[in-house]
């Protein structure tokens, strides 16, 4: 805990200083203190925690499931073979000048206010980051290795399985974490253009009537799954290299 | 005599047809040799390993292993790399596993092969430690034990110690040696250590210029069991001193 004690302190500064001017500009429909979100959040727990959160988490995990094989496959696909290196490679990285977040309306045309016009959205940017990464981790793995390994008589599966899978996760690792953390936010935006329920949606809904304690209540919640998924991908990431820890 | 294990005829090569390595190139290794290679750097003394392995083909010529002429040589020796190439994510025993799992050998049967074999290796107890926890000296032991499981009867050690503190290195070439005539293999072994060459081998083979047609060949005046002082002998002092002006003014290096 000690190694998070300045980081605990700015936090703790900054909550201060909104608090302080939040109270000195008095007007909180809309800029509310941070207490006064504390308490909106604790008056509107039941329906955010059961009305809005769980359709969120619903597009959050299922965007962040078909993004992890789609994208795996992909990168593995591409790392096998050069033919299609050369077809999709140029294609996902000029796909990021595309700016995703404004097709997203597109999408609702499309699927309609249900889950998987979200779902999109948030496969599109968490796509990214995991094939990226996953690819450049294949590809990442020593010559040298892969030589030996042909000396020892290893085919390319083997080098493939043994060699280029092991030193692609920690790069598959750190896509994940970048994923998680915009999955979050794709499923918000998704929510604030067309849905019935979830937090994005909900948040939206309060700044038209001003509410802004209201407003901020659910964005709270959005941040902790954020946090929370980072986590969890974390305590995975540790689980799968324990020889990393020793290191 | 004892049968040449490992025989290159008229071997030519090239990379990309421009630098040329070797030219109508010979050499005979017989079995349970103990072969050291010197020459300057970049003399092509990793691709005659290379040749051997099978990572590179040669172009015009034959190379024989055991008597037979193989064109596909993977898998057909045992090579020990410079930088001990262990995979961080395996522990020893994984590590030292990988050449029998390409054999197709069981996880089972092949820890019980290898566990026995840690104590001889001053391995014992490291078996769940990762590479990072072992010292320098550890690591290459752990390298070669690798080498060795691939169960050929030709090992190539290529600048194995070349990392190595001069005390640990010392207590390696020991080691080596005992290795060497308990395990009965054949040993390449490429150095820039002329030191070196003279404490291991039976023959050095000195990479002078290239294109190499034949190597020149020293035989090291020693009996073995050797210890250090031997190289103190004159007539292995003068020897001594002859490589290192060849080396000096071999190529146009420095």
């Amino acid at each position: 805990m000690k190694k998070y004690g300045p980081a605990i302190l700015i936090v703790v500064f900054l909550f201060g200083v909104w608090e302080l001017a939040s109270r000195t500009v008095n007007l909180p429909f809309i800029f509310p203190p941070p207490s006064g979100v504390a308490i909106r959040f604790w008056e509107l727990r039941e329906t955010l925690l059961f009305d809005h959160l769980p359709p969120t988490l619903a597009i959050i995990l299922i965007g962040l499931a078909i993004s992890i094989v789609l994208g795996v496959a992909l990168a593995v696909w591409m790392a096998v073979s050069e033919t299609a290196e050369r077809a999709f490679y140029p294609l996902v990285i000029s796909s990021q000048m595309i700016p995703t977040i404004a097709l997203a309306p597109i999408f609702i045309m499309f699927f309609g206010y249900g889950i998987w016009s979200k779902v999109v959205v948030t496969v599109l940017i968490t796509f990214f980051p995991i094939t990226v990464n996953t690819f450049d981790g294949l590809k990442s793995s020593s010559k040298e290795l892969r030589e030996l390994m042909l000396t020892m008589g290893g085919t390319k599966k083997d080098i493939f399985l043994k060699v280029q899978v092991p030193s692609a996760k920690p790069h598959f690792y750190s896509g994940l974490k970048v994923a998680v953390t915009l999955s979050v936010i794709g499923a918000a935006i998704g929510e604030w253009l067309g849905a019935q329920a979830g937090l994005g949606y909900f948040s939206r809904r309060m700044m038209t009537q001003f509410d802004g304690a209201a407003v901020f209540a659910p964005i709270v919640l959005l941040s902790a799954v954020g946090i929370v998924l980072f986590l969890l991908v974390k305590v995975l990431e540790k689980r799968s290299m324990k020889w990393r820890n020793k290191e | 005599m004892r049968k040449p294990v490992l025989q290159f005829q008229d071997v030519s090569f090239s990379y990309d047809g421009k630098k040329t390595i070797l030219d109508g190139f010979h050499l005979n290794v017989y079995d349970r040799e103990f072969i050291t290679i010197i020459g300057a750097s970049g003399s092509g003394k990793s691709t005659l390993f290379r040749l051997i392995t099978g990572l590179e083909k040669e172009e015009h010529g034959a190379i024989w292993l055991n008597g037979e002429q193989v064109k596909n040589r993977h898998g057909r020796t045992g090579y020990m790399p410079q930088q001990d190439l262990l995979m961080p994510w395996r522990t020893v025993l994984e590590n030292a596993a990988v050449p029998l799992e390409l054999a197709g050998v069981g996880k089972k049967e092949a820890a019980s092969r290898i566990l026995p074999l840690l104590n001889e290796f001053g391995l014992n107890g490291s078996e769940h430690k990762y590479p990072s926890e072992l010292s320098g000296g550890m690591r290459q032991r752990v390298s070669f034990l690798r080498s060795v499981l691939t169960g050929s009867n030709i090992l190539l050690l290529d600048e194995p110690f070349s990392a190595l503190d001069a005390i640990t290195r010392l207590s390696m070439q020991e080691w080596l040696l005992d290795q060497w005539e308990k395990r009965e293999k054949t040993i390449l072994f490429i150095t820039h250590d002329v030191n070196e060459a003279l404490f291991l081998s039976d023959r050095i083979l000195v990479f002078q210029e290239t294109p190499v047609q034949t190597l020149q060949e020293v035989i090291v005046p020693l009996d073995r069991p050797r210890s250090l002082r031997d190289l103190n002998d004159p007539a292995v002092v003068r020897l001594k001193d002859g490589l290192i002006d060849q080396l000096r003014s071999g190529g146009n290096k420095i």
